[in-house]
């Protein structure tokens, strides 16, 4: 028992001297985007590791059978050429929904008008490597790929938390 | 010894903190404490306490990529099925991608074209886990190209904390191109081409004392999708080879599965059709399974997934492997604001139709006496008049200023018990079902939302109507962006057994801060289907406390 506490002393201490050292990148311990190739939703092929080479993106987790997920992204939907205009976000809504309801996702985009650019992942992949739990999950990314911020959940007015968020982003 | 190997374990972690690497994962974990309930037929388990729980890592340094899910079922919560049991690692593997190669070693999931052939995926909310264990390489050899491999064999349970394996081997590559990219010349093409094919096969000895079995069996095909401006189509063909199984009854007939969508859309305006033909289709690794045991392929059913509870838990339709046609019509149309439909906020509406019949089967040149056992013929998308399942839905979303907004919806929903078998009731099941929802914000981070719901079962031919029907009514209250709370009754108050026109009340409270979140329920919770993708899985009535914590790091 002593000898594993003194391995841990052992280990605490290499930790702080690394801590101690002065990281050249100080956003090096947030989680970064992870690499998993998506196609949208027309076939083309995209590197999720690839998503923030034209600014900060809010990465939405949705499926066309989960009501909080369309009623988040349809009430940004309402906000989002300002939020573009401001900060010069993209949003992202990675659909979850299987071969089941894959067909769907385009229906409803197009019949709500959505600018968003769409991804599909279909058996979960990215989801996955994005530890996500359940829909709706919002992700916000600087311009690093590194995840700044998350929900999970949609209530009415969480789009404002999300919009402090992504001000607070900008004005770095 | 064993102490240098946690010095190195420790070691080795602390060098994994230091390092660039990447380290991300989630967690859940669901609590049931249930109550004797003899009113709703509810069982105590003797444990009383029910927990799973399960944790996802995955590390990740330059092109290194490494993962692992550990899993606990102590024992598993009421309803879900029991391929899940003990702690231990469920799934692991280790792996290495750059732009050309992705290869992984351990468990992996994967999807080739539409699932037809092959689909290994996992919902945890489901209990399914039919994940290949073995290798897979992906192969990028120019822009626009993928090709994949993959050899292994299944998860077919989880006993005892540790992966029990299918009986069979699981091999298959697949292809595909996207052709806009992969050739310069069709760059700026108006058309867009995605072409691919697949081929499967499965690997089980014969050990049967009847028949000679074959041990290898293929299913191959091939897939396309067209896009040209607002139009869009795919489709698919798969078909499989003799696959005698418990599920076919030991035939040698050869199966098919294919699939298509057509659709149109615009800004505001979205359309779509898709149809379906299945026929002895089930393809498993091991012949001898059933349920949702160790399924290579993935077969969708062809219908819109409702998400109100009435309508999604009571009457859901199941994919039937053995044979099915289905069609389905969906349009989702935006009045623009302004407009006289769409007032200040603009107005959505959406049709959907979807119908399923048991496919036509005939003797044309089968001779049932010889020793083929090739014992019916079928021709894709062709139909008898036995209907499986048909809903006609309708919603209207609007909102109507600042605080108020609401969705009206409609559901007429005939459901072949006979076949689906949600219940013990005969025949056709005929369900209509209405909601109206609304929401009213009062503030910036208040709002109120209600959702009232009736479903009226009509009398069918043999006089049956089910259950009979039900009315629900939920409010919920939501304080952004940490709390919600919501109350919930079911009544089940047109059932023809007096004894069981029973109330479900449940009140569920919520915390969410960031990627946590914390759900607490206590009430009643009436026998249903819970269903994903055409997969149910049967939840039963059940009385008391659960508790849900879900975390993402």
């Amino acid at each position: 028992m002593t000898k594993l506490i003194s391995y841990l002393f052992v280990c605490a201490v290499a930790l702080n001297a690394f801590a101690q050292e002065p990281t050249h990148e100080s956003t090096s311990l947030l989680k970064q985007l992870p690499s998993v190739k998506l196609v949208d939703m027309k076939g083309k092929a995209v590197n999720t590791d690839q998503l923030t080479t034209g600014g900060p993106v809010i990465i939405s987790f949705w499926a066309t059978w989960c009501a909080p997920c369309k009623k988040e992204l349809n009430t940004i939907h309402e906000v989002y050429e300002d939020w573009v205009e401001e900060t010069g976000v993209t949003l992202i809504a990675v659909a979850i929904d299987d071969e089941k309801t894959k067909s769907q996702v385009p229906v409803y985009v197009n019949g709500k008008a959505w600018d968003y650019t769409v991804l599909m992942d279909p058996n979960w992949d990215f989801k996955r490597a994005m530890g996500v739990n359940n829909v709706p999950h919002t992700f916000l990314v600087d311009k690093n790929g590194n995840i700044v911020y998350s929900h999970n959940n949609y209530a009415p007015g969480d789009e404002e938390e999300l919009y402090h968020e992504l001000l607070k982003l900008s004005e770095k | 010894m064993k102490k240098y190997y946690a010095f190195f374990a420790l070691l080795l972690t602390c060098q994994i903190a230091h390092s660039q690497g990447n380290l991300t994962g989630n967690m859940e974990t669901v609590f049931q404490y249930l109550n004797e309930d003899t009113v709703i037929n509810a069982k105590q388990p003797i444990q009383k306490g029910l927990i799973n729980s399960y944790m996802n890592v995955f590390y990740t340094q330059g092109n290194f990529k490494a993962g692992m899910r550990f899993e606990s079922y102590l024992p598993r919560i009421q309803g879900y099925p029991n391929r899940f049991d003990g702690t231990g690692l469920g799934m692991r593997y280790v792996g290495y991608q750059n732009e050309f190669i992705d290869v992984t070693l351990g468990t992996f999931y994967e999807q080739f074209g539409s699932g037809l052939a092959l689909r290994t995926y996992e919902d945890r909310n489901l209990g399914y886990d039919n994940l290949l264990d073995g290798m897979r390489v992906i192969i990028r050899p120019g822009k626009g190209f993928v090709v994949k491999g993959v050899y292994g064999t299944q998860r077919l349970s989880f006993q005892q904390g540790q992966i029990v394996h299918g009986a069979g081997l699981v091999r298959g590559v697949d292809g595909e191109v996207h052709l806009n990219e992969a050739l310069k010349s069709l760059k700026e093409a108006s058309l867009d081409v995605v072409l691919g094919a697949s081929f499967v096969s499965k690997f089980q000895e014969d050990d049967n004392p009847e028949w000679v079995l074959p041990q290898n069996v293929g299913a191959y095909g091939a897939r396309a999708k067209l896009t040209y401006g607002n139009f869009y189509a795919d489709a698919e063909y798969i078909q499989k080879e003799a696959d005698p199984s418990s599920d076919n009854q030991y035939i040698y007939n050869y199966g098919h599965a294919a699939i298509f969508n057509l659709r149109y859309t615009q800004k505001g305006l979205g359309i779509l059709l898709s149809g379906k033909s299945v026929d002895n289709m089930s393809f498993r690794s091991d012949r001898t399974k059933d349920l949702q045991d160790v399924l290579i392929n993935f077969l969708p059913s062809l219908n819109k997934t409702h998400t109100y509870n009435l309508v999604a838990t009571l009457y859901p339709y199941a994919t039937q492997p053995m044979g099915e046609v289905a069609y389905q019509a969906d349009l989702l149309y935006t009045f623009k604001k302004g407009s006289q439909l769409g007032g200040k906020y603009g107005t959505t509406i959406g049709l959907n139709f979807s119908t399923t019949y048991r496919p036509e089967q005939t003797l044309n040149g089968i001779d049932l006496n010889d020793s083929s056992r090739v014992v019916y013929h079928t021709t894709a998308f062709q139909r008898s008049d036995s209907l499986y399942w048909q809903d006609i839905n309708f919603n209207i979303t609007k909102k109507f200023n600042k605080k108020w907004s609401g969705i009206l919806s409609y559901y007429d929903i005939n459901i072949n018990n006979d076949v689906v078998k949600v219940s013990d009731a005969k025949g056709i099941i005929h369900a209509r079902i209405a909601v109206l929802e609304g929401t009213y914000k009062l503030n910036t981070h208040h709002a109120l939302r209600w959702e009232l719901q009736g479903m009226w079962v009509q009398r069918n031919e043999q006089g049956i109507n089910d259950k009979g029907n039900w009315a629900t009514a939920l409010v919920e209250y939501t304080i952004s962006p940490g709390w919600f709370f919501s109350a919930m009754n079911q009544y089940n108050y047109g059932n023809d057994d007096l004894s069981k026109r029973v109330n479900y009340p449940i009140v569920t409270c919520g915390y969410i801060k960031d990627a946590t979140r914390l759900t607490v329920s206590y009430g009643r919770q009436r026998a249903g289907l819970f269903c994903v993708g055409g997969v149910c899985r049967p939840v039963p009535a059940n009385n008391g406390l659960m508790i849900n914590l879900t975390h993402s790091f």
